[in-house]
């Protein structure tokens, strides 16, 4: 199954808004994905609570799965929105 | 007035009139009952939560602005599919609707409360929208802030801190509860929002959704079906009221030009904006308490002096007075408070804390003076339920080796009012909390409405104290401030000066008309008012000679 590591970007963890942002990219995905800390059983992405009760902090290495059509185009953009500081306001 | 009026305790000194809308209590989670039909009891969860989703999507949408991104986040979470689908489960199980919804929640809360932190804070969120989707399955209203669409009168059991962040005082036009006492948080926010309020009405819990009332906060009545022309006398009444306090501005001040500091009381960085945009000469109480909630372990030096530079910039030119750590009792911290104790708010809380934890105490004052020394503001630091000269002096001590200029001592325990001179020898400066002093000096729980009698700020033996450590204070030539909900009543506003109160800190939006009633007064006519309530035989009688005074011409 394809998957991935990133490093969490978010100044203050993945908490409130970032987590809801990598949510809500995640539930727009045609596949399903999963996050979790590495060896560890991983959540569904699109599930806020279980993103939010991974209480994952800055710096912190997360690992992506999925699988099916898409799969690695869904890792790649849900990658990228973890590594970025979602904190910063633009 | 066609109905008889309802009475309760009266919260500021404004008046309204308006339909009620209620806020339902959380509803009480049944005895468990055998599920028989399964599939019927997993769609009634789904439909419930779906339910609280859409209500909560339907509240963004015409709330707007910090509300609305809050409501949104709550319906996110409301809308999660695992949550769902750990609630069917439990139904497969066996467990019945509102005992799966509550499952489901509570594995995600135990899982949040034990990251700590930011993570944490949620919690609190989930306990309500999981009430929002037990009383769905119950068929009964939703918990919460009603919302009919119309500017309303709300109706309450009591209200929970939660709920302030989303009561718009543009659609709240008064406050009724059926509990509470005079300092409960419902009569804190409706003083913070500058509401009319009556608390601990018990009458109201017969008012229905849509019935007009007529609310007035200076007699602590509500009047249900009230006649044309009493709703009209009472906005009358408002619109001079409110001339008056617009008339006067700037510091403090009596008739005759004998200054009182009027300060304002700040206790969230939320808050901070309202604040500093008050006419006033600073904050006579900042409440550090919020740095410290809802967390495993204490702040940083660095985020503390983050956040009380935001604050002191806010005030710059103008004086901050910051109150130390007060926890224990109502607000107990997993770092600071001792679980066993079976009296917290008499136990290890406040300045007590600090003996026990000398670091987090220290901690705390190395941020206040780091963000004093590069902000340049003239920054006082007090200590929270001090009982004793010593402790006073030991705190004093400690505050100047951090090379803060000025340290305080509050007076909220009785033994500290009766020897206020040997505290005040110690201190630039003396604070009465009267909430808290009201609490100890009748041995009555402040959170208590059944005990609002006993905690009345008009006791004349409380104004006793006030008197005894105003006494104190001016032996020392210390200046002795009032920051309790005492110093937020236009009426009690000028009894405190004539007892000898320097400073007067209050929410933002009562200080317009505490500055008019000083405004009125000469200090001597202040210390006339002062000896009618003291030598009055009760509150009741304290309250109705200084009001009949002050509604004579003043001479």
């Amino acid at each position: 199954m394809p998957q991935l590591q990133v490093i969490v970007g978010a100044q203050s963890g993945l908490h409130a808004r970032p987590a809801s942002l990598f949510v809500r990219a995640a539930a727009r995905q045609t596949v399903k994905v999963g996050v979790g800390r590495p060896g560890q059983t991983p959540v569904d992405a699109r599930s806020l609570l279980s993103v939010l009760a991974l209480a994952a902090g800055h710096g912190e290495t997360l690992e992506l799965t999925a699988d099916g059509d898409g799969a690695q185009d869904a890792l790649g953009e849900l990658a990228a929105l973890l590594a970025d500081d979602l904190d910063a306001v633009r | 007035m066609s109905t008889a009026p309802l009475a309760g305790i009266g919260v500021g000194s404004g008046s309204a009139a308006g339909a009620v809308a209620k806020a339902a209590p959380a509803p009480v989670l049944p005895p468990p009952r055998p599920v028989t039909d399964p599939a019927a009891e997993t769609a009634a969860v789904r439909a419930a939560l779906a339910e609280v989703v859409a209500d909560l999507e339907a509240r963004a949408a015409r709330a707007g602005g910090t509300a609305a991104d809050v409501l949104t986040a709550q319906a996110m979470i409301a809308a999660d599919p695992v949550l769902a689908d750990r609630a069917a489960e439990l139904v497969a199980t066996g467990t019945d609707g509102p005992h799966a919804v509550t499952g489901a929640y509570a594995a995600f809360r135990a899982a949040l409360l034990a990251a700590g932190g930011y993570f944490a804070e949620r919690a609190a969120d989930l306990d309500d929208l999981r009430d929002r989707a037990v009383a769905r399955l119950l068929g009964l209203p939703m918990p919460g802030l009603p919302d009919p669409g119309h500017p309303y009168v709300l109706v309450a059991d009591d209200l929970a801190p939660a709920d302030t962040a989303l009561l718009d005082p543009e659609r709240v036009l008064a406050l009724i509860t059926v509990r509470g006492g005079p300092t409960s948080h419902t009569a804190i926010l409706a003083k913070a929002l500058g509401l009319p309020a009556v608390v601990g009405c018990a009458g109201a819990a017969g008012l229905h959704d849509g019935r007009q009332v007529l609310v007035l906060a200076a007699e602590g009545t509500v009047h249900p079906d009230p006649g044309p022309e009493d709703v009209r006398r009472a906005a009358e009444e408002q619109r001079r009221r409110r001339e008056r306090a617009a008339g006067a501005t700037g510091p403090g001040r009596t008739a005759d030009g004998h200054p009182v500091a009027l300060l304002v009381n700040l206790g969230a960085l939320h808050e901070l904006d309202g604040a500093a945009a008050a006419d006033s000469e600073g904050v006579g109480l900042f409440r550090t308490e919020f740095l410290y909630l809802d967390r495993e372990q204490a702040p940083t030096v660095e985020e503390q002096t983050a956040a009380y530079r935001t604050v002191f910039e806010a005030f710059a030119g103008r004086r901050i007075t910051v109150r130390t750590l007060d926890a224990g009792a109502d607000k107990p911290l997993p770092f600071a408070t001792a679980a066993d104790e079976e009296n917290p708010a008499l136990g290890v809380r406040g300045l007590r804390t600090a003996v026990r934890d000398p670091q987090l105490l220290e901690t705390q004052l190395a941020a206040i003076a780091e963000a004093a020394r590069s902000t340049g503001a003239d920054v006082r630091v007090m200590a929270p339920m001090v009982s004793l000269p010593a402790e006073a002096a030991a705190f004093a001590a400690r505050v100047r080796a951090h090379g803060l200029p000025a340290a305080g001592a509050m007076v909220e325990v009785p033994a500290a009012a009766l020897r206020a001179e040997r505290l005040a020898e110690a201190c630039d400066f003396l604070s009465i909390g009267t909430n808290d002093l009201a609490q100890y000096a009748f041995a009555a729980d402040r959170t208590l409405g059944a005990l609002a009698e006993l905690l009345d700020p008009w006791q004349p033996a409380l104004l006793d104290l006030v008197a005894a450590t105003a006494e104190g204070a001016a032996a020392r030539g210390v200046p002795v401030g009032v920051c309790g909900e005492a110093a937020a009543d236009p009426d009690l506003a000028p009894v405190l000066v004539g007892l000898g109160v320097t400073g007067l800190s209050a929410a933002p939006a009562c200080l317009p008309e505490v500055r008019a009633a000083l405004a009125d007064r000469t200090l001597a006519d202040c210390r006339r008012l002062a000896v009618l309530a003291r030598t009055a035989p009760d509150a009741a009688t304290a309250r109705a000679r200084v009001r009949e005074a002050l509604g004579a011409p003043a001479d």
